[in-house]
């Protein structure tokens, strides 16, 4: 099972609790984790990457292990200590006002 | 008795106002999706209980949501607004091609008879349409790909339909108006459109009179669909007595033709109301004085109504999708401002009074008149 923290805004959407867990069936990587959170929660589709393009969107990071993981392929491994549930997966809007 | 319940989008949440016929008394509920963008909540008028809300951030993007209980509870729909096949481009603002990007819904309007059928006015500019309660969303490309698409381009919010008509006696007629193109018409249910934008004259394009390229901020008609088409432009207040194919000012003796808002008397198909506001620079009354303009003439002669509303240092703006009426027999008028104001004349302007004063920054006002 994986672990992932959402935004506090996409928790309301979701009706999530603070953090998720997902059973994640192929390799961790960022696009097999995010496929499976939508999976879940259908509802937040669109919401963390593009409905068409699939790119993350624009004003959403993600973090693990005290790393910042955005600019990493979608299809790259995610650190073992996310892959086994030891660390969390982080998806954090950009701090940019509003 | 009768009831009202009004459909307030702000930049922070959603509010739902009721009251009964009297309209002095309010109850407010929410903020709904607090922290969102709502830019535009309407209701079925073939189903009271089912709303529709376009909720936006820029961090996330857009939602739509759908109520079934008259905004006592919502559920997110489908999200997914593909343009049909390649987008194209349309101009920017220096003039040079830009690619058509989907960014935001403006304004969702239900349908007439089907509450599960509803059209969504997107930036960039295109018309979608859902007939399944919002769950999936199709694109009139009939409307971008007429022809004029690419010397569309952004007003300052963005280039964005904002305005959607729906004609209750023709059903396969409809207008939309978009920032800044114009306004266009269909009369084949949307599969076909034409521009109607002749004796519109705008001087921030090259060629003032052209077909396409002016800043219309808002049509509006009678709800029966048999008076008269009314515009506030970017500046100047226009009418069409033909359906769009003309346009003529009356901007007559308004203190100023700038605005954003305007609305037609529920019973009185030529009485119109405009809020003026100071110049495209300064988005506020002229002298810091908040008054709504009626005519009862059709556009031909204006009265200001003060009763009730700021006569000093009162510097907001009223959106261009924050002014509605309802439909009792004494016509109700609101409208919201960018101070977080929304007021309500419950005998067709005479009078104003509030009946919120603190929310953020209203961006949408509609009013269902319930049973």
């Amino acid at each position: 099972m994986i672990r992932v923290q959402l935004p506090a805004q996409l928790r309301t959407l979701a009706r999530a609790p603070d953090e998720v867990t997902l059973p994640v069936q192929r390799e961790a990587t960022q696009r097999s984790v995010l496929d499976a959170l939508e999976a879940c929660y259908p509802m937040l589709r669109g919401t963390i990457r593009d409905h068409i393009s699939q790119q993350r969107r624009p004003f959403l990071r993600v973090f693990a292990c005290g790393k910042d993981l955005s600019q990493e392929p979608p299809d790259a491994p995610l650190p073992d200590s996310v892959a086994s549930g030891a660390e969390p997966l982080l998806i954090v809007g950009s701090v940019a006002g509003g | 008795m009768s009831a009202v319940r009004v459909l307030v989008g702000t930049r922070k949440g959603a509010f739902v106002l009721t009251s009964d016929a009297v309209r002095d008394r309010w109850e407010i509920a929410g903020p709904h999706f607090s922290g969102w963008e709502i830019f535009h909540l309407k209701g079925s008028p073939a189903d009271s209980d089912r709303l529709y809300a376009s909720q936006y951030s820029a961090w996330f993007g857009q939602l739509i949501q759908r109520s079934n209980d008259g905004g006592r509870t919502w559920a997110a729909v489908g999200n997914s607004f593909q343009y049909d096949g390649a987008p194209g481009m349309h101009e920017w603002y220096d003039g040079t091609p830009h690619p058509w990007e989907f960014k935001r819904v403006w304004h969702l309007e239900p349908s007439l008879s089907d509450p599960d059928t509803i059209y969504a006015g997107v930036e960039d500019a295109a018309l979608f349409r859902s007939t399944d309660g919002g769950q999936t969303w199709e694109e009139f490309s009939g409307l971008r790909g007429h022809g004029t698409g690419p010397r569309w381009q952004p007003g300052a919010g963005g280039m964005c339909l904002h305005t959607i008509l729906l004609d209750p006696h023709q059903p396969d007629r409809m207008f939309v108006a978009i920032s800044a193109a114009g306004v266009f018409r269909t009369d084949d249910a949307g599969r076909t459109w034409r521009p109607v934008n002749h004796g519109l004259k705008s001087q921030y394009i090259p060629d003032p009179n052209a077909e396409v390229g002016h800043c219309v901020h808002r049509i509006a008609t009678h709800r029966s669909g048999r008076g008269a088409l009314f515009m506030q432009k970017h500046w100047d207040v226009m009418r069409s007595d033909d359906a769009g194919l003309s346009w003529h000012e009356i901007s007559g003796n308004l203190p100023t033709d700038f605005g954003f808002a305007i609305e037609v008397h529920a019973h009185e198909p030529d009485t119109v109301y405009v809020v003026p506001i100071t110049s495209d620079a300064e988005h506020f009354p002229p002298e810091g004085r908040l008054r709504v303009y009626r005519s009862r003439a059709g556009g031909y002669e204006w009265e200001p109504l003060t009763e009730g509303l700021p006569q000093r240092h009162c510097y907001v703006n009223v959106p261009r999708e924050a002014m509605a009426v309802d439909a009792l027999d004494a016509c109700g008028v609101y409208f919201g401002t960018s101070g977080g104001q929304v007021y309500v004349s419950a005998n067709g302007g005479d009078s104003w009074a509030l009946i919120v004063r603190d929310l953020p920054a209203v961006l949408s006002v509609e009013v269902q008149t319930l049973p």
